[in-house]
């Protein structure tokens, strides 16, 4: 331990510490923009300087180690002057328009504007002028909010590896771009959004569709249905101000019907028909002899991101749509048929985690006789914004049920929501179809937890089955060189984009530490350990549908509806010969 | 226009070859390469040299706009040179910029659709006795005027139109 001295007191810091997280750690609070937990400093912004005894010149907390005897002071005049004026120079630059920004009293700029008593115009630079780049159906990027801290080409090649955005040009020119500065939608970029969830302005947002969705919900001649993802229920109530882990799904539930939609659907239902199929593909390929090891379907960022780089194991992905398309297809044939209404005059929304869920339910495939199975995908964020517009004060709301016949759910349906989760419902499902019988014990710990990889190597009756969990596209990449290189030893992979699962994910609410994300964790697992049925081969309403119209898993009307294929996308070079 | 775009892949394939095994400390020597045999840095130069340095393209493309000698548009039939130092500027070459940008709707940087005419602006040709410096093609054109200037631009294109009458 080294001790040091700051602001006149003494405190404890470990060897590998920084000035900054040395006193993070003691509550006191320092400002920055750049700094992001778990990465390395890249020490860009300048927010974070302090003095240090015997340094003339100020020196940044989140690069400088702690020595012993080192005396800080964190929040001198000429601290906070420093400060102060770099907000001022960024703010000279910038649009200034906060009334009409999407991240109004969401933004780190206008906090650090406030908190530091920034109260007038002192530098008038002149402001970027640079069109918004509206291509992406997921994610909208405006370059004048852009203060160039590097958080997003960070995330993007740090923790993603897509590497889709980088600095480009320089001095005043400087901006962050795509390759040839093409639109989002023509780079790799995945739609994680992972990039929005690090921006500390309004620079990168999600392309918002809650305007066409109460357009929808106005119009008498549509019928609205809704699905919600297992994630929503345990992050919606932070929208409105609650700490996180707080499930609200039966008040989420009844603000949804109260502010117009005619059906509330839960995505966990499809979660657990997921698993009917994707369990029965598993047994199959592992009865016939592959491709193994199968890897999972569920992650959109995943999918674009295994046909932008490893499309040599497009055969081995599952050809399960995601629980959201499968809701999406049901919705618009079962459901249509059985209460008489024209696909065609549903229009079907999903509350998703998630901003590549946008992209998801664009995709050609996704859209039968170009009537999409999912009209408009909404983020967690998205729908909180949309029920303060109604005036709904969620957390006052008397909780409801969900509508039948979509909206039974299984716990094991319901940690979908977590890394792991998948694996877990997977496992649980796949023991009682090869084996007949019902695991023991339900909880399969080693796949838990929010580290970037886990394994497990179990038996499931006689079968040595090896399985891997990777979240977070960079965790991925590790594990999929490991299986082009030739490692054999795994059955099936569940891959997440985004670190943690989608708990975690692009369209969550903003601000959310690690701790956050682990309280969201513990919130569905809390669900999965207090309810009764925890399989998904138990879930009453998904072998109803099967007995009423899509005959058994993997069957013909189960492969026209719930499978899909993918397809190797085209690199810069092919694109740019056609330019 | 075909062979134009297969002798291009071939010589950015020649500079890769070149620089076999190397690592990502070649990446502005090869650029360079790539410039001075193709003229420019094409998205199949950026997308080839990414694969080859392991670097994606928006790495590549980043590296490259930060330095003002690459660019990324081929160069046209008639390029234009203009002097942006010290002396050209007190003499006037904002001007003299101005007038080639409005005429041809041209940035500095980028070639018309035609692939007639080009710009790139220069900090010092160190010709300042003969400010404001325009080069094209690789003569000089010296004390160069807006009115001068437009009537250069002139002859270019009638010298075109007489071409095309041929």
């Amino acid at each position: 331990m080294i001790e040091l001295e700051v602001d006149g007191r003494q405190i404890e810091a470990r060897p590998d510490d920084t000035i900054l997280s040395a006193v993070t750690r003691h509550g006191i609070d320092i400002p920055t923009l750049c700094h992001m937990e778990g990465l390395p400093p890249s020490g860009a912004c300048r927010l974070c300087v302090v003095e240090v005894e015997g340094n003339p010149a100020l020196v940044p907390a989140c690069s400088s180690a702690v020595a012993p005897g080192m005396k800080v002071r964190t929040h001198t005049p000429r601290v906070l002057d420093a400060r102060r004026t770099i907000v001022e120079l960024l703010l000279g630059s910038h649009p200034d328009d906060c009334l009409y920004c999407a991240r109004n009293s969401k933004c780190t700029l206008q906090d650090l504007s406030e908190n530091l008593g920034v109260r007038q115009r002192l530098y008038r630079g002149e402001k970027t002028v640079r069109p918004t780049d509206v291509s992406s159906p997921s994610i909208t990027r405006d370059p004048d909010k852009c203060i160039l801290c590097g958080r997003c080409v960070r995330v993007c090649e740090e923790i993603q590896s897509v590497s889709a955005i980088d600095f480009a040009g320089r001095g005043c020119d400087a901006m962050i771009a795509t390759a040839f500065d093409r639109g989002l939608n023509l780079s790799t970029c995945v739609n994680c959004g992972q990039c929005i969830v690090a921006c500390p302005t309004g620079a990168l947002r999600e392309r918002s569709y809650v305007d066409e969705v109460v357009a929808a919900l106005a119009d008498p001649g549509k019928m609205v249905v809704v699905q919600h993802a297992p994630s929503i229920s345990v992050t919606l109530a932070e929208e409105f101000g609650t700490k996180a882990g707080q499930d609200v799904d039966g008040k989420m539930v009844a603000a949804l019907r109260y502010i117009g939609f005619d059906r509330v659907f839960d995505t966990s239902f499809t979660a657990d028909l997921t698993i009917m199929e994707e369990g029965s593909e598993l047994v199959q390929r592992i009865k016939d002899g592959g491709p193994l090891p199968m890897l999972t379907s569920c992650s959109p960022g995943w999918i674009k991101f295994l046909e932008h780089f490893y499309p040599d194991l497009i055969p081995n992905v599952s050809t399960c749509k995601s629980p959201q398309q499968m809701m999406g297809a049901v919705i618009k044939s079962f459901f249509a048929e059985r209460e008489g209404v024209d696909p065609a005059d549903i229009v079907s929304v999903s509350i998703m985690p998630c901003t590549a869920k946008k992209f998801e339910s664009s995709r050609p495939e996704m859209a039968p006789e170009h009537i999409p199975d999912v009209d408009y995908v909404l983020t967690t964020r998205e729908l909180g914004h949309m029920l303060k517009m109604f005036g709904v004060d969620l957390m006052a709301v008397e909780a409801d049920t969900a509508d039948t016949p979509f909206g039974e759910r299984t716990t094991a349906g319901k940690i979908f929501g977590a890394s792991g989760g998948v694996m877990e419902a997977a496992v649980r499902s796949a023991h009682f179809l090869l084996t007949g019988t019902e695991m023991a014990e339900l909880d399969v710990q080693p796949v838990r937890g929010l580290e970037g990889a886990k394994e497990i190597h179990t038996k499931l009756g006689d079968l040595e089955v090896g399985a891997a969990v990777v979240s977070g596209l960079g965790n991925a990449r590790v594990l999929l060189d490991q299986i082009r290189a030739g490692r054999d030893d795994l059955h099936f992979i569940e891959v997440m984009t985004c670190p943690g699962g989608c708990i975690n994910g692009g369209g969550q609410p903003l601000g959310a530490d690690i701790e956050a994300v682990k309280a969201r964790m513990r919130a569905l697992y809390r669900i999965d350990r207090e309810e009764e049925v925890r399989v998904s081969h138990k879930n009453a309403c998904v072998q109803r549908l099967y007995d009423e119209f899509l005959g058994e898993p993997l069957g013909e009307m189960s492969h026209r509806l719930l499978h899909t294929s993918y397809a190797r996308r085209e690199d810069l070079a092919e694109a740019g010969s056609k330019d | 226009m075909e062979t134009k775009v297969i002798e291009e892949a071939a010589d950015i394939e020649r500079v890769l070859e070149k620089h076999a095994g190397a690592g990502r400390d070649h990446l502005i020597p090869m650029l360079q390469e790539v410039q001075e045999r193709c003229g420019y840095i094409s998205k199949l130069a950026v997308s080839r040299i990414g694969d080859h340095l392991d670097l994606a393209p928006s790495k590549v493309y980043g590296v490259a706009t930060f330095y003002n000698q690459f660019r990324f548009q081929p160069k046209g039939k008639y390029h234009f040179m203009v002097c942006r130092g010290t002396a050209c500027h007190v003499k006037g070459s904002l001007k003299v910029l101005d007038m080639i940008r409005n005429m041809l709707d041209l940035e500095p940087g980028e070639t018309t659709r035609d692939r007639l005419f080009s710009l790139e602006v220069v900090a010092c040709m160190g010709a300042c006795g003969l400010s404001p410096v325009v080069n094209l093609n690789g003569e000089f054109y010296a004390k160069v005027t807006p009115k001068k200037l437009a009537s250069i631009i002139k002859e270019c294109r009638e010298e075109e139109n007489e071409n095309e009458q041929d």
